[in-house]
């Protein structure tokens, strides 16, 4: 109708809005770029129909949505990549599955197979209390040392990773200390906690704390104090001490003992896992030969 | 400002450059060059060099998955790395050698730019003919033939595209192998990716950009003016022989004129598209074309040669002004690139020649840093690894040495070994090392661990750390 206003510096057409004297240029997006916004709004409604866009009310079968034509869902991919891993995994479980310790110790393949699923599975599920690298804490075991409670060798481990320790499956390790503070005076408890430092080596043994330990301790640990792995009683004769090595700490635990608890892993990982990780662990360095098993004097 | 000031634009639209046939000495030159240099990188990956079973035979190879590149007699691991990088620094210094004593050679004949643009412009010349045909080809509306001819260009560019990406993954693979693979229509995705992204930059490099890449893309061309001097040789027009220009008729007479006739024929032959005879210009690579097409007009029109010509600024000037020439090749410039190269040369060497072919190394764990075990003593692991760059199994032992009554456990995979290892040809041999130090010893303690050949004969050593609760 009107002819259009041209702003005279730049030449271009103004909105025709002004404000004391300054007048809006209409500037549009340039072609090509709503060409290419258009093309962007196709491609979305196209996307909307192929993939899963739109929330729907029945939560159940399409996960809350419409599903798209393509079938795709980030489920599927989920499953689809877990499947993958399955198939790379296959060619080793086959072989992995069959060997005995012994087998996969000899085949460098399964061993590191075993091992690296072991590690990773470690990382994920065990360093939680033991450490990353397996060094524990107090109260919790170094599992790179050659000290075992419940012993080293791979069915041992094994046991204790699938069954736990004081867990609540049915063949789960378990083991208790009777309170002494309940039992023992001050005095006598100070006395064995003398005869216990003593067994590693040391001069702080008396008569009265030889003849407790002797009455009271030796019947799980042992008249030298060496343990009874079958038992769970821990060695109290070598440099290891889970909860800690000096006077304070020992006659602690003698007076009111600790606990400490492992789930039972059987169930919550498969046994390929659970494999993988006795070989893992053993592997830290301290894990024991056959022949080594149930020997606690060393 | 008036209102009918156009708004201003800042950028000016290259203008296409149609380069004219020329013939003469540094046009051969030129073809020389490129069939050479063309040839080495097609041919070269198909050079054998024999190494030995189990070990790639191509002459130069980069093989990515395995991390390692061979160069005939040289052969590199991923710790060799410095020596690509030190080849790299001496190109660059070599590339500033040649320009101080024979200014931009490498733009004008070797510059892989320079020869696709050449064998390109070729082909356009070949398909659509010379300057002025092209010219009004690209004027001329469109038609069956202006179509038949451009869609002829470029096909023959895109293959030629095609063989140099398809040559350059072939200094990736093994050559032979990979062609097979090419024509059964199974080559890795990988190499398919390469190939396609080669072949697209040398069309577009080549058949689009051109001179425009030396001009705005090259950091070597812009940094010219930093590296020349007035004793730099490059391409320069005898203004004092030239002017005054201006056209010539057979029979004139040459006195109070210049030589120059003003025929256009070095601006037209430039694939730069600038006119010499305005002096030294950023643009200008010094490939010699506008040389040739002046000596062949001067040798028409019964002059002497050498109106346009390869010369110093030093020498121009000193020639005008009568003075005896002073430019040489030996000058404080020239002496000191060389002097920086034969240092860099001599370092690599030295790298070349003092490579060993066994070596170790060790990392110390840090989780955790120590273990002490049940008898009190104190043990540290440590990841060992024993390269063996020979292509023969090869038998070590290891010990250590600097913590007297250490015990040691050795273990590859599953298996524990005493400090008798063996380790694959061309391959690295990994290993767990356990050491347990005497009782009584808890200080921190730097000591060695030693490889030595089957025979005792020490190989390599290094120095790593035992670690104990007390000693930190």
């Amino acid at each position: 109708m009107s002819t259009t206003d041209r702003d005279e510096m730049s030449g271009a057409e103004t909105t025709g809005h002004e404000w004391d004297g300054i007048k809006e240029l209409n500037l549009p997006a340039p072609r090509w770029w709503l060409i290419v916004f258009l093309l962007t709004v196709i491609w979305g409604v196209g996307y909307m129909v192929v993939y899963p866009a739109w929330p729907t009310l029945s939560g159940e079968g399409n996960r809350g949505g419409t599903p798209g034509t393509a079938g795709w869902s980030s489920y599927s991919e989920l499953s689809d990549s877990q499947q993958e891993i399955m198939t790379r995994r296959a060619a080793y479980l086959a072989d992995f599955r069959e060997a005995s310790y012994d087998d996969i110790l000899a085949d460098p393949g399964l061993f590191e197979f075993a091992r690296a699923g072991g590690g990773a599975a470690f990382k994920d599920n065990c360093a939680t209390c033991h450490g990353t690298g397996g060094a524990g804490a107090p109260g919790y075991p170094n599992l790179n040392d050659d000290a075992w409670i419940w012993g080293g060798t791979h069915a041992d481990i094994e046991a204790s990773i699938a069954y736990g320790i004081r867990s609540a499956h049915g063949e789960t390790r378990v083991s208790q200390m009777p309170a002494f503070g309940d039992l023992l005076s001050a005095e006598e408890i100070s006395a064995v906690t003398g005869h216990v430092l003593s067994l590693g080596g040391g001069d702080s043994s008396t008569p009265l704390g030889a003849q407790i330990f002797s009455e009271q301790c030796a019947l799980c640990h042992g008249e030298a104090g060496h343990g009874n792995r079958d038992l769970g009683a821990p060695n109290l004769a070598d440099a290891i001490w889970l909860y800690g090595g000096t006077a304070g700490e020992i006659s602690t635990q003698i007076r009111s003992p600790r606990h400490g608890q492992m789930p039972a892993w059987s169930g919550r990982l498969d046994a390929d896992t659970i494999r993988q990780l006795t070989i893992f662990v053993h592997s830290l360095g301290g894990g024991e030969g056959a022949e080594d098993s149930g020997g606690s004097a060393r | 400002m008036s209102a009918q000031s156009e708004p201003l634009v800042l950028f000016a639209k290259a203008a296409r450059v149609y380069p004219k046939r020329v013939w003469g000495r540094f046009r051969k030159l030129k073809w020389g060059a490129m069939v050479a240099l063309l040839g080495v990188y097609y041919l070269a990956p198909f050079l054998r060099w024999d190494r030995g079973p189990h070990v790639p035979d191509q002459a130069i190879l980069i093989d990515m998955p395995a991390r390692r590149a061979y160069f005939f007699m040289f052969e590199i691991w991923p710790q060799e790395v410095y020596i690509l990088t030190g080849l790299l620094v001496f190109s660059a210094i070599a590339l500033f050698f040649v320009t101080s004593l024979f200014g931009r050679v490498w733009c004008g004949y070797a510059c892989p730019q320079t020869v696709w643009t050449d064998l390109f412009v070729w082909v356009e010349r070949l398909v659509q003919g010379d300057r002025t045909k092209r010219m009004r080809l690209a004027k001329a509306p469109w038609s069956l033939e202006k179509l038949g001819k451009l869609t002829l260009t470029h096909m023959l560019w895109l293959v030629i595209g095609l063989f140099t990406g398809g040559a350059w993954v072939l200094y990736f693979n093994d050559a032979p192998t990979l062609i097979e693979q090419a024509l059964d229509g199974a080559i890795p995705w990988s190499v398919g990716v390469w190939i396609l992204a080669l072949t697209f930059s040398t069309y577009f490099m080549a058949g689009f950009a051109r001179e425009n890449v030396c001009t705005y893309y090259c950091p070597y061309s812009r940094f010219q003016s930093a590296m020349f001097d007035r004793d730099s040789l490059v391409i320069g027009y005898d203004t004092a022989r030239g002017e005054p220009r201006g056209k010539h008729k057979a029979g004139d007479s040459w006195d109070e004129r210049g030589d120059c006739i003003d025929c256009h024929q070095c601006v037209d032959v430039c694939p730069m598209g600038i006119d010499i005879r305005d002096g030294l210009q950023m643009q200008c690579i010094a490939c010699g074309l506008c040389i040739d097409a002046c000596d062949s007009i001067m040798d028409k029109v019964d002059r002497p040669r050498g109106l346009v010509r390869y010369d110093t600024t030093a020498n121009q000037d000193a020639r005008a002004e009568g003075r005896p020439e002073p430019s040489t090749l030996v000058r404080g410039r020239t002496l000191y690139y060389a002097a920086i190269l034969a240092v860099v040369g001599g370092l690599i060497l030295v790298g070349l020649l003092g490579r060993t072919e066994h070596s170790l190394h060790v990392l110390h764990d840090r989780n955790p840093l120590f273990v002490t075990l049940a008898d009190g003593t104190v043990r540290n692991g440590y990841e060992v690894n024993i390269l063996n760059k020979t292509h023969g199994d090869a038998d070590y032992q290891l010990r250590v040495e600097g913590l007297p009554g250490a015990e040691m456990r050795l273990r590859t995979a599953g298996q524990e070994h005493s400090g008798d290892i063996s380790v694959f040809a061309n391959s690295v041999g990994h290993f767990r090392l356990f050491i347990t130090a005497p009782k009584g010893r808890t200080d921190r303690h730097d000591f060695d661990i030693v490889l030595s050949d089957a025979d005792g004969q020490v190989i390599d050593r290094y120095t790593t750390k035992f670690v104990t609760g007390d000693g930190r």
